[in-house]
């Protein structure tokens, strides 16, 4: 019995890793772009949850998910944009400005999907990897979800990218050295443009992953601060992306981590064990914040570290 | 320029400030004789939840011969309600409002019904108190543990498993009483029942509430129900999977056509209609007004296509002593899920006791901790 409690607790925590975890991974990944060229966009919260609403909204009203997923991340672009060209202004503050999105996101997206909460649309689909088992729970379980396996793509894509490519090599340079990369004929003000806007498209479609997939419907309370711990999380995986990845999924785990231990019949202590991902962030923050010496990796021209 | 701008300042000020000033009777005169009634909802009215049942019943209200609904949604239950209500009476001339949220009521609602005596303030879910509150405040609520109880047995008959799951949002005694209700109504049909509970935090966490339902399909539950404002995520999780559910609060059934067994069902047309009545005619203030299935206060949704012949038969019965006022659901000797004398042999509770609204336990049966 004990031990088919502790096997149901560490499927509840895979299954929940990749679950929970894949919408931080879309946003993280985006808000590790954007960081990249020097920019913090903290209205990806903002921007989830209007990616939400429209991913739901397209999928209902067209039947396709995927057209759902697209039109997400192109109202994810159009915000990212409009963070972007707005903080490239003279003496605009892009966390202010940042907090200020979260606030219009949420607010167009609660206005505009009164008329989505009550019908049901269509959800993406899922590859069952668990087929060679006869358990139900581990069939259902590894049914993970295709928007998971193209985030890990991307954040395999995006590691090579930053590296290997002109683009990355660019983005970098904005990020750690604006001067050098004037110089060098560079517009950093454009080159932000865009690495805001395709973060805002990762972001709006990790808000679709949400609303079509997990829990898969939409309503106004769909979002618990996915967005803002993904800024945390990227932090805590030193702007790499592949870090980003493992960053996700232990976020992903540790959201979990409540419901399956009560599912268990541990039901001391639940609010703390809700409570996790939350403290994880905290956590993070406390350890790598210092006022006194510049992160690890830390784009040079972020407005954190200058 | 700053000079004009700071004068049409003052200007504009000034008449906001009277029309402020009008008394209200005058305003409300002007509505033509109609009873305007104003509801407050805190999350969205088409929630497949808690606000719907209660939107769906001022629905019916609008239909009422001269009444104007004016209704808010997504009000949260802090000073935002007060001024929600005050605009309420201001500007629409609402004479009657029915706050219909648990948290609205204590400071919120009664500070807003000190300072307009003659309106009348109908809050759904709190306790009024004689001599502690005003006059022109009143409560009601339902009895839905009934409806909960025949959830339970309807889902005892159908477990294969023995195993149920519940899904709670936070413990407090009208969620615990539901939980229990739900065990004790399953536990008459099979004693070996247990009902497995995970308490998420709070009323809306959908992520929350999908990972608690497949945690406890994992873990063998057959049949989930929840405590929470909006069932869907519960019953698509649950349909997906392949698992049957008992809905609350308004009818899940179009989210699971194969699993749906049946639902507890908040009939708030009943209490709302008492109260407009007692205001178009004149009569003094419900204070206080509760109501199980008998008074039509709830209702069970109907049977799903699962649900066997003998299951239907049990539970009709035990919905036929729930009608002629009969039937206890707390009854002693009842135990806790430590295995104390909750309520003693020979005690029965009735469903207007006051105990059972301080219901701090869980019974014998449930797995889980407070």
């Amino acid at each position: 019995m004990v031990e088919s409690d502790l096997s149901i607790f560490l499927l509840a925590l895979l299954a929940g890793a990749i679950r929970v975890g894949t919408p931080f991974l879309f946003v993280s990944l985006g808000e590790c772009l954007t960081e990249k060229g020097g920019r913090i966009n903290l209205g990806l919260e903002g921007i989830l949850v209007t990616g939400a609403m429209t991913g739901y909204a397209v999928s209902y009203l067209s039947g396709s998910p995927w057209l759902g997923v697209l039109a997400a991340g192109g109202a994810g672009l159009c915000l990212g944009l409009v963070h972007g060209v707005i903080c490239s202004l003279p003496r605009v503050n892009d966390i202010a400005f940042g907090i200020a999105l979260i606030l219009f996101g949420t607010g167009l997206a609660f206005f505009l999907g009164k008329d989505f909460i009550q019908p049901s649309a269509p959800m993406l689909p899922s590859i069952p990897l668990g087929g060679w088992s006869d358990d139900t729970r581990v069939r259902s379980a590894l049914n993970v979800n295709v928007l998971f396996f193209i985030g890990v793509a991307l954040a395999l894509v995006l590691h090579w990218g930053l590296r290997g490519t002109r683009w990355g090599l660019v983005l970098r340079l904005v990020g750690d050295h604006e001067d050098s990369a004037q110089a060098l004929g560079y517009r950093p003000a454009g080159v932000r443009i865009v690495a805001t806007g395709v973060g805002g498209f990762l972001a709006g479609v990790g808000g679709a992953y949400l609303s079509l997939y997990y829990p898969g419907s939409w309503n106004e309370g769909l979002s618990s601060g996915q967005g803002l711990m993904a800024v945390a999380l990227v932090i805590f995986a030193r702007w790499q992306p592949i870090n980003c990845l493992w960053a996700a999924l232990l976020f992903g785990a540790a959201g979990a981590v409540g419901p399956a231990l009560q599912a268990i019949g541990i039901g001391w202590g639940y609010y703390l064990f809700n409570a996790i991902p939350y403290v994880l962030t905290l956590a993070v923050m406390v350890i790598t914040c210092r006022p006194d010496r510049t992160l690890s990796g830390a784009p040079g021209e972020l407005s954190l570290n200058r | 320029m700053s000079q004009l701008k700071r004068r049409d300042f003052l200007k504009a000020a000034g008449l906001l400030g009277a029309s402020a000033a009008l008394p209200v009777n005058l305003l409300r005169a002007a509505g033509g004789g109609d009873l305007t009634v104003g509801f407050l909802y805190v999350g969205a009215r088409d929630d497949f939840g808690y606000n719907q049942s209660h939107a769906e019943a001022a629905a019916v209200i609008k239909q009422m011969p001269g009444i104007k609904v004016v209704e808010q949604e997504n009000v949260p239950e802090t000073v935002a309600v007060q001024r929600a209500m005050e605009a309420m009476i201001r500007q629409d001339g609402a004479s009657l409002i029915f706050p219909t949220s648990f948290g609205y009521f204590d400071p919120h609602v009664l500070k807003v019904a000190r300072r307009f005596s003659d309106v009348r303030f109908a809050h759904c879910g709190g306790l009024w108190e004689e001599g502690k509150h005003p006059m022109n405040v009143g409560s009601f609520f339902g009895y839905i543990d009934e409806a909960q109880y025949l959830n339970g047995v309807v889902a005892g008959h159908m477990s294969k498993s023995a195993k149920l799951g519940f899904i709670a949002a936070k413990p407090i005694p009208q969620v615990l009483r539901n939980l229990n209700a739900f065990t004790l109504g399953a536990r008459s049909v099979n004693p070996d029942i247990t009902t497995s509970v995970i308490f998420t935090g709070d009323w809306s966490l959908p992520v929350k509430e999908a990972e608690a339902a497949n945690s406890l399909i994992d873990s063998g539950c057959d049949v989930l129900t929840c405590h929470v404002d909006g069932p869907k995520v519960l019953v698509e999780t649950a349909e997906k999977r392949g698992v049957m559910t008992c809905g609350y609060h308004a009818s899940q059934a179009a989210l699971a056509p194969e699993g749906y067994l049946t639902g507890a069902e908040w009939n708030w047309v009943t209490p709302y209609k008492k109260h407009v009545q007692a205001a178009q005619a004149g009569e003094p203030m419900i204070n206080f007004l509760r109501g199980g299935l008998k008074e039509g206060f709830v209702k069970t949704s109907p049977y799903g296509p699962k649900v066997s012949a003998e299951a239907k038969k049990n539970a009709d019965a035990v919905k036929a002593e729930m009608m002629s006022g009969d039937f206890v659901i707390f009854g002693g000797p009842l135990k806790n899920n430590g295995g104390e004398i909750v309520i003693p042999d020979g005690t029965d509770y009735k469903q207007t006791a006051v105990e059972l609204e301080r219901m701090d336990y869980l019974v014998e049966g449930v797995r889980g901790q407070i």
